[in-house]
């Protein structure tokens, strides 16, 4: 049971850095954007391909995984970022759709389908992090460090041109400020932050697949910040105890294994739907999302 | 030499605030601009006058980078602009205040202030993460912002949202930033339109004391008694040309100036 409960606190840890990392671009930013799986997703398979197949240590992989993804966030926020609104989900809904078929179809680099296994477990001074308390510990100073990171990116002067860009960027432009820098950047910052949760994540489950980085991961990790509240670090990470605990609270009533996964998926809908009609700005945000 | 030449010299050598040479720019086959060229005086108030459509706003927009010409050139200080994307012409001093007024409701009004201000070493991810200096920076920004605040009068409203002020004040905080960032050349698209006409003598003082400290002031306005009282010169505008340029008493008198508004 224990080690149970620690598993859920460690999928919070990783899931709340990814909306934490999320927020910066749509809480601050207001940029709704559908890609954090996949630099989730990119982190998870530098960390995997290179500590099984190149035998490197993690922080090797943490580090490649976060610079592939600030290119990748580059590659996709510059073409991106030309379009407004509704379109710029779109653009990176399908940037979401590439990254994964990448992952599930480069066989020869990814194994495809078939996944990663035999990913070592992290190791802090030589010594390996195999128990689950000792992966909690380790999943929480990491999510303390990301808190650190956003929560200090949030109130600063960075912060606050973003928060401006997201109510008149031609303002923001009249100011005399690079508006396409200080959102790109956001991007980068938001990918490179997910693809360290991706590495966390490949060591802790130590098998990665495709399947773990899907457009329904996107909307997952958008619907933690959107239901949290946006704009402060708090409402992601609250938003991701969530998301994380309702449907592992099901597991608990007993139903038929068929209905379970069903159930879940309405009592994750309606509460996505509920959110947007009682409380627009989600239960602690500082921005309301629909009109 | 020609005008053109003139003003081409004019423009190179920054005897002007800023300048325009030749400027066309087409709208769906509408002449928004037609050739214009035209120098506004440094240290000075002039307004920009013209009935609706003569493609006062439209000249501003192209100053401020916002338009791209379609023909012609436009400097700042001597420099041309006339490809330049918009934050690097406010960064060679050029602050635009907008008819629309363009406002962060969000934010206080002393954070308004504070965003305005230029190149900020906090405005750099990797220094805001690491906190190096920006404190020290954001104390710096503060001071400036309330300075800025003071000129206009708005001090006392430093910790209200921006989205609370009155649309009067609105106007007095979107020229504190213009102020706060340094801006020594400033294009103001109908300041006083819409406020409330006490306020009006108070906007008159305070665009007369900015002009005063060695700023150039472009202001398009309808209200011909407010650019009576406050332009050192007009350029009258139509059908996107420039029709009159001159002392407010000689050119508002004329007859084709009169006309053009009766249209």
């Amino acid at each position: 049971m224990m080690e149970y409960l620690l598993h859920i606190l460690i999928l919070t840890c990783i899931y709340g850095v990814l909306a934490m990392a999320l927020d910066i671009v749509v809480g601050h930013a207001g940029l709704l954007s559908m890609t954090q799986a996949a630099f989730f997703g990119i982190g998870a398979y530098a960390s995997a391909l290179l500590t099984t197949v190149a035998g490197v240590p993690w922080p090797v992989g943490l580090g490649i995984g976060m610079v592939l993804s600030s290119l990748m966030a580059c590659a996709i926020a510059l073409p991106s970022l030309r379009v407004h609104d509704d379109y710029f989900v779109v653009a990176t809904l399908g940037f979401q759709m590439v990254a994964y078929s990448l992952l599930n179809n480069w066989i020869g680099l990814t194994q495809g389908p078939f996944g990663v296994a035999g990913i070592p477990p992290l190791t802090v001074g030589g010594y390996p992090m195999r128990s689950a308390w000792m992966f909690a510990l380790v999943a929480l100073v990491f999510c303390g460090i990301s808190w650190f990171v956003v929560a200090r990116v949030g109130r600063s002067p960075f912060g606050r041109v973003l928060r401006a860009i997201r109510e008149d960027e031609i303002l923001v432009l009249a100011l005399g400020k690079d508006t396409l820098y200080f959102k790109v950047t956001a991007f980068v910052v938001s990918g490179a932050l997910a693809a360290a949760a991706g590495t966390l994540y490949a060591h802790y489950t130590t098998y990665v697949d495709p399947s773990s980085f899907t457009i329904m991961e996107s909307i997952l990790i958008a619907s933690m910040v959107i239901i949290g509240g946006a704009g402060s670090p708090w409402g992601p990470i609250l938003g991701a105890v969530v998301l994380v605990t309702i449907p592992e609270g099901l597991r608990f009533l007993g139903l038929p294994v068929g209905m379970a996964g069903h159930i879940r998926q309405v009592v994750y809908g309606s509460t996505l739907v509920l959110v947007m009609v009682a409380r627009p700005r989600g239960i602690i945000g500082r921005y309301s999302f629909g009109r | 030499m020609t005008k053109r030449e003139a003003c081409i010299a004019v423009g190179e050598t920054g005897v002007a605030c800023l300048s325009a040479v030749g400027l066309s720019k087409t709208f769906d086959g509408t002449r928004a601009l037609d050739d214009v060229t035209v120098s506004f005086a440094k240290n000075a108030i002039t307004a920009l006058v013209g009935p609706n459509g003569a493609g006062k706003t439209t000249l501003l927009n192209v100053f401020s980078g916002f338009l791209r010409p379609d023909a012609g050139q436009c400097f700042v200080d001597g420099r041309d602009i006339s490809h330049m994307a918009p934050h690097r012409i406010a960064q060679l001093g050029v602050g635009r205040t907008f008819q629309d007024l363009r406002i962060v409701g969000g934010l206080t009004v002393l954070e308004h202030a504070m965003l305005a201000r230029g190149q900020q070493r906090g405005e750099r991810v990797g220094w805001a993460v690491l906190g190096i200096g920006v404190r020290h920076e954001e104390e710096e920004n503060r001071e400036a912002g309330l300075r800025a605040l003071g000129y206009v009068g708005l001090e006392t409203k430093a910790s209200t949202r921006a989205a609370d002020l009155s649309y009067g004040e609105q106007k007095l905080l979107t020229i504190a930033c213009c102020l706060a960032a340094g801006r020594r050349t400033l294009v103001m698209d109908e300041p006083v339109a819409g406020i409330h006409p006490a306020m009006v003598s108070d906007l008159t003082a305070l665009l007369r004391r900015l002009c005063g400290n060695g700023r150039s002031l472009i202001v398009v306005e309808h209200d011909l008694t407010f650019v009576r009282e406050l332009a050192a010169e007009v350029v009258v505008m139509d059908e996107g040309r420039i029709v009159a340029q001159g002392l407010p008493r000689s050119v508002l008198e004329r007859t084709e100036v009169l006309e053009a508004f009766v249209d």
